[in-house]
């Protein structure tokens, strides 16, 4: 146990953080930051669903707000027309996760490049945000929920406690539960990455064709990690769609699809844990140079982008578990042998 | 009588107007050693292709232990126990030569058979000061070793070796010669290779293919001794 927990010291620690920040941060901050940060963690869900299908299974979507958006749409949809959220908020991963397992199986079964498949998944997006934003008017209603098109749909229902719709998650109830579903899937990614499916998943990243030639269907295997990821982004669309109570097209935008990319490159790609601090810091800053009149905000997170893409090209995190790590660890070995010196020993 | 281990019947291959491969009939017995000599070009890695999967013909069939394997997907010939080692070497770059093997051996196996089956591999061929040394740092022949470890690891009833000692050094070569030899007691092979001092050592019957077909089929002797053999490739790798 204390050898398990020893292996996995970097695991525990997160843990450990996540849930005194789950205790700490509410008792701290004042409600407004507090709906900030619950919002920080639901991007932090979606950064999580793309690291999950592209840095472990080599599966670059472009239009990975296609399952975010459908996701919201369907919380939304499904929440106005049955009164009650734990039916939408489960309607909410599955129907993206269908819509990814049909995707994945025309594209992984007929085996296109990985350039088809980012252009495919952004032509997705792209149809969703153009097929809703026509959706205003009366005429376009799915049951009691009117569409609004390029105007969002308005009003929609928190989430409440699982068959108790009149328990709505107040602000701590929805910073807890979206922290807390955080710790959850960070944690479950990392138990399934430490599987066969996981371990074969990034071998197909390394090889697709040798993986196949061990016996292992590729295919199989990229699609259900893409129906994962889609069920994620799901996930996160509902929590994100519960928490602003509001949804409307850009959910489904090129620039939403975008700003996933760029958490994941900051974070570092092929990491979990970057991709939720990439999502978290730029997510802050982006609420932060919002607040500023001076130079346009988009223009600062293209600068970001262009400095870690020339500067740290791989991302913080493997940055600060290859090189600072050791080189902190560096520091620490000549003492300890300039210890043993002294004391008579051998270095 | 047993069928043979594998069996081409008229295998063709054509890619737009030219013939790659060309009407080959082919057959493997259980527990031969074959060696594939031929001038670049002569349809060689593309027959490999053909019996792994990789692509498909466009006639003939393929048939392992009397079963028709044509249409089948490459990772479903490779369950039958189809193993090949590339020419370049096909490994997994990004992760450790042990995380290499551990992929390869967790499909049949449990846990601690994998392991097993893992540290046995790596005895074999060496690689213990470099088993947690990520592959795509370690040098040309070791990744080679990597590669061939990887398929003994698939517990492969076939294994297709592409150029296995290209790029080694003269004592990787000789322990490269060891190793196919100690292999092939276990397991059928088809060796696929330019280095006539190599296949020298290792041969037994060689087929020698020249511009998608097989141009003659013998033991070592023979093949040598033909003049046939001399004007279409030999006689260019000694004037090499």
């Amino acid at each position: 146990m204390i050898a398990t927990l020893r292996a996995n010291w970097g695991l525990v620690a997160v843990g450990l953080l996540g849930v005194a920040l789950m205790i700490i941060l509410p008792l701290t901050l004042d409600l407004f930051e507090l709906l900030q940060i619950t919002l920080y963690a639901i991007f932090a869900i979606l950064a999580l669903s793309l690291a999950f299908i592209w840095g472990y299974g080599g599966i670059l979507c472009f239009g990975h707000s296609a399952f975010f958006g459908l996701g919201a749409y369907t919380y939304a949809v499904a929440v106005i027309n049955i009164g009650e959220s734990t039916a939408p908020f489960l309607l909410a991963m599955l129907l993206p996760a269908l819509l990814a397992a049909a995707l994945g199986y025309f594209m992984f079964y007929a085996r296109i490049s990985d350039i088809y498949v980012g252009v495919i998944t952004l032509t997705l997006t792209l149809i969703f945000y153009n097929c809703i934003n026509s959706t205003a008017g009366p005429a376009y209603h799915i049951g009691d929920a009117l569409l609004g098109g390029f105007n969002g749909m308005p009003n929609i229902p928190s989430l409440n406690i699982p068959f108790l719709p009149d328990a709505t998650l107040e602000p701590l109830g929805m910073f807890l539960l979206c922290s807390g579903l955080l710790l959850i899937v960070y944690f479950a990614l990392h138990g399934l990455l430490a599987t066969r499916f996981g371990r074969v998943l990034v071998a197909i990243r390394e090889n697709e064709q040798r993986v196949e030639f061990l016996g292992y269907d590729a295919r199989l295997h990229k699609l259900v990690a893409f129906a994962i990821g889609g069920a994620l982004a799901g996930l996160a669309g509902c929590l994100y769609v519960a928490w602003g109570n509001y949804v409307s097209p850009p959910v489904f935008s090129v620039v939403q699809s975008a700003q996933i990319i760029i958490w994941l490159m900051v974070g570092g790609v092929g990491t979990l844990l970057g991709p939720v601090l990439g999502a978290m810091a730029i997510s802050w800053l982006t609420v932060k140079i919002g607040t500023q009149q001076v130079v346009n905000a988009s223009v600062i997170l293209g600068a970001v982008l262009l400095v870690f893409v020339v500067l740290v090209p791989r991302g913080v995190a493997p940055m600060v578990s290859d090189h600072l790590v050791p080189w902190l660890l560096s520091l620490r070995r000549p003492r300890s042998a300039a210890r043993k010196i002294a004391q008579g020993g051998k270095a | 009588m047993s069928p043979p281990l594998i069996e081409t019947r008229t295998l063709s291959k054509h890619f737009g107007g030219v013939q790659a491969v060309r009407n080959i009939d082919f057959s493997l017995a259980e527990g031969e050693l074959r060696c594939l000599i031929g001038p670049n070009g002569a349809g060689k890695s593309t027959f490999f292709k053909l019996l792994t999967g990789q692509i498909k013909p466009t006639g003939g069939a393929v048939l392992f232990r009397g079963v028709d394997i044509t249409k089948l997907q490459a990772h479903e010939i490779a369950r039958l126990g189809i193993g090949i080692k590339t020419q370049v070497p096909s490994v997994f770059n990004g992760l450790t030569a042990r995380q290499n093997l551990r992929i390869a051996a967790a499909r049949h196996a449990t846990r601690k058979e994998a392991d097993a089956a893992v540290d046995a591999q790596i005895e074999r061929f060496g690689l213990g000061r470099f088993a947690d040394k990520q592959v795509g740092q370690l040098a040309h022949g070791q990744r080679q070793w990597v590669e061939l470890a990887l398929v003994l690891c698939g517990r492969p009833n076939l294994i297709l070796l592409d150029e296995p000692a290209a790029g080694m050094t003269e004592e990787e070569r000789f322990r490269t010669t060891e190793i196919i030899r100690e292999i092939n007691r276990e397991h059928p092979l088809i060796v696929v290779e330019h280095d006539m001092s190599f296949i020298r050592t290792i041969a037994r019957r060689i087929t020698v293919f020249d511009r998608g077909t097989i141009l003659m089929e013998g033991d070592v002797d023979q093949v040598f001794g033909s003049q046939a053999v001399r004007d279409v490739y030999l006689g260019k790798q000694a004037a090499a």
